[in-house]
């Protein structure tokens, strides 16, 4: 719940500063090319520290959701699971959660731009987005959180995997 | 028959933890042959080695020195895969704490096994609805463990245990967690399942009531073995000990 939390509000903030990218090709007004280079790789910079800070928020929860569960895959490998399959599972629920919850946050985080620039600067301006570009958007907002979430869990899914089975069986929480 | 006789056979096992500075000895040279079919239970005080043996024998954990034979293959000498193959056809386990996923269902509980056995889905499902009836819980197939109670969840553990038809079931403390009656329904259902299956029973307890059925007893103490005994040697004494109960 909190790894979808973290990766919702890192995504929220990516599709806003992507959408602001996209409102701002279609000012009337554009602004002067030094101008529009130095906010654009300001931007960059705040998205990638964004990101970076929630995927080690991520990080935290995934190990700490995997700490909850050695007593369950304690009892998977003594069922005969293999380590990988163990690190699978918990990928693949990374992965979903972090779809899940890119397509969310990037929802939030578009409309609320989207809403700001209709406010703004009315629909001649916003009704110029073509769609294909939003889609866009969209598809590389999901790519960017699964792919973090995955990467986040990686190493405490691999710990817990290759914990010998009578110690995970041990773990009290 | 005589290479085959023997399923489980344990050679100078030793273990040790440590615990901070010191050194703690739980199995002290434990020598062990458990044979084919047997009904065998291990028998010692909390802290005497027991489910450290159990684990041991499982697989679960590696041995200081000393050797686990299973089929007369030396655990130590497994990879990985086959170590997880091993734990996956050969060994059924049944633990105190029941372990069942919480989020399954009994059949799905019951299935998981023969899903890392590689076996096709739909025999699966046929082989665990056949074992939840054989455990008396045909009716309950589709219940989380939190809608089942304690005794029910051994049974659906058991049924689990059996989904790959093991040669062996472990059992740590089968009992321990369940009141009298559901304690010897329990042990009268892995009975059942020793003599109609001819799968090979080896169980960690301090229930004096598993004696009964037991074929060996093994009597554990600080991590030594202090006595196997026979059924028969002992049927006069668990008498007294009933009697001494009361």
């Amino acid at each position: 719940m909190i790894t979808a939390g973290g990766i919702f509000l890192g995504i929220a903030f990516l599709a806003s500063v992507l959408a602001t990218g996209l409102i701002q090709q279609h000012l009337p007004v554009q602004l002067d090319e030094a101008a529009r280079i130095e906010a654009a790789n300001r931007s960059r910079w705040l998205v990638i520290m964004s990101l970076v800070v929630c995927t080690v928020g991520i990080s935290n929860s995934m190990l700490m959701s995997v700490t909850e569960r050695y007593k369950e895959i304690g009892t998977m490998k003594c069922l005969g699971a293999l380590d990988i399959f163990i690190v699978e599972l918990f990928l693949l629920e990374a992965m979903i959660i972090g779809v899940i919850a890119s397509f969310l946050g990037w929802c939030v985080g578009f409309s609320a731009i989207f809403l700001l620039g209709l406010a703004s600067h009315g629909w001649a301006v916003v009704g110029k987005i073509h769609i294909l570009q939003i889609l866009g958007q969209l598809g590389i907002a999901m790519a960017i959180g699964a792919f973090l979430t995955v990467i986040a869990t990686i190493a405490p899914a691999i710990r817990a995997a290759q914990m010998p089975p009578a110690i995970a069986l041990r773990a009290e929480i | 028959m005589a290479a085959n006789e023997y399923v489980v056979r344990t050679k100078d096992l030793c273990k040790e933890f440590i615990m901070g500075d010191q050194v703690l000895r739980a199995l002290d040279g434990v020598q062990l042959d458990v044979r084919r079919g047997e009904y065998i239970s291990i028998m010692g005080p909390s802290g005497s080695g027991k489910s450290t043996l159990f684990n041991m024998i499982g697989g679960l954990d590696k041995p200081t020195s000393g050797s686990v034979f299973i089929n007369d293959v030396d655990m130590a000498q497994l990879d990985a895969h086959e170590l997880a193959y091993l734990r996956c056809r050969t060994i059924g386990y049944i633990f105190q704490t029941f372990n069942l996923i919480p989020v399954m269902t009994a059949l799905e509980n019951v299935t998981l096994p023969t899903v890392f056995a590689g076996t096709p889905t739909d025999e699966g499902i046929e082989k665990g609805i056949k074992l939840l009836t054989l455990v008396g819980l045909g009716e309950r197939l589709h219940h989380k463990p939190s809608e089942l109670s304690g005794g029910q969840q051994q049974r659906v553990a058991i049924a689990r245990a059996l989904a790959n038809d093991p040669a062996i079931i472990l059992a740590d403390e089968p009992t321990g967690n369940l009141d009298l009656k559901t304690g010897k329904e329990i042990i009268l259902l892995l009975k059942k399942l020793n003599q109609e299956q001819g799968v090979t029973i080896i169980s960690a307890t301090h229930d004096l009531k598993m004696i009964d059925v037991s074929d060996r007893v093994v009597w554990i103490r600080d991590g030594k073995i202090e006595r196997i005994e026979e059924r028969s040697e002992i049927e006069l004494r668990v008498g007294e000990l009933e009697g001494a109960e009361q």
